[in-house]
């Protein structure tokens, strides 16, 4: 996970799990997928429009911002505040462009966590709050 | 351990009623977020604290209906960016029921947005997600001449 987590911010998630919460973790990460999952298929909707609504565009990556943050996804984070500055210029290659990159970082996030949570589920309970090296 | 109630006043004599204090496992507390993800962060972060009721509302209309049919809260947890009815329009709704519950906004958002969603009647604004630290206040201390909410009655 190196780079790509804030681990700060997913220690606190990784605290709020105990034994009456034992999947606390990957349930928040799994509804992290799904709000992801609709906010790109707005962005890709949007950015498909011409013309293209940049205050739309900038308040779907203002979310996708924020709930990455939440689980501190920090390439996420910082691709999406790059395509929220090219919103703000009103350039859409610019948007287009970043937004390749977001969809990369979103990816390749998603590759860790799910071999984490794979690795935390064949590790047992006593593993399961174990930060991702 | 001690919170002031939604019994609370702030008269506009300048008198505070101060409310009995309250253990953390007796406080309602509503959050009010559109996303599932931050709903169930918040409200895992309260139930942590000690706090168990803890009820959700995915939009500010829902925490408005909720007050419209009976429902009080010590402390309400309010998101900005919601679909239907925002926090800014349910913070203004809600303070003009009269509702004198504390009212503090998560949101990343920052400047004339933060400034304006404060000016709708908020105790106080905090980043997303927030960390309990940043609660504490209104989940421990009791309201007092001394300590006023931010928010005051017009």
């Amino acid at each position: 996970f190196q780079g790509y987590l804030d681990h700060e911010q997913f220690n606190q998630l990784e605290e709020l799990q105990d034994d009456a919460n034992p999947n606390f973790v990957e349930e928040v990460v799994t509804l992290y997928y799904r709000d992801s999952a609709r906010l790109v298929h707005s962005i890709e909707q949007a950015l498909e429009k011409s013309p293209i609504d940049f205050n739309k565009l900038d308040s779907y990556m203002h979310q996708f911002r924020g709930s990455s943050s939440s689980i501190g996804a920090k390439k996420v984070k910082a691709e999406c505040s790059l395509f929220r500055e090219y919103c703000r210029a009103g350039n859409g290659e610019g948007c287009m462009r970043t937004f390749q990159q977001v969809k990369k970082e979103y990816t390749a996030l998603r590759k860790k966590l799910e071999t984490f949570f794979q690795l935390a589920r064949q590790a047992g309970p006593v593993d399961r709050a174990r930060r991702p090296k | 351990m001690a919170q002031q109630g939604g019994s609370s006043s702030s008269g506009g004599g300048g008198s505070l009623n101060v409310s009995p204090m309250k253990p953390l496992a007796s406080l309602k507390v509503l959050v009010v977020d559109d996303e599932p993800m931050m709903r169930t962060i918040h409200k895992a972060q309260l139930v942590r604290a000690g706090i168990n009721d803890v009820e959700v509302a995915a939009n500010g209309k829902d925490a408005v209906d909720l007050h419209v049919n009976g429902a009080t809260f010590d402390l309400i947890l309010m998101d900005l960016h919601m679909p239907i009815m925002d926090g800014c329009q349910a913070t203004k709704e809600l303070r003009a029921m009269g509702v004198k519950s504390s009212i503090v906004g998560v949101t990343s958002s920052g400047g004339a947005e933060k400034t304006a969603f404060l000016a709708s009647g908020l105790d106080d604004c905090v980043s997303k997600p927030f960390v309990l630290q940043q609660i504490a206040h209104y989940l421990k201390v009791p309201r007092s001449p001394t300590n006023p909410p931010k928010y005051h009655n017009p």
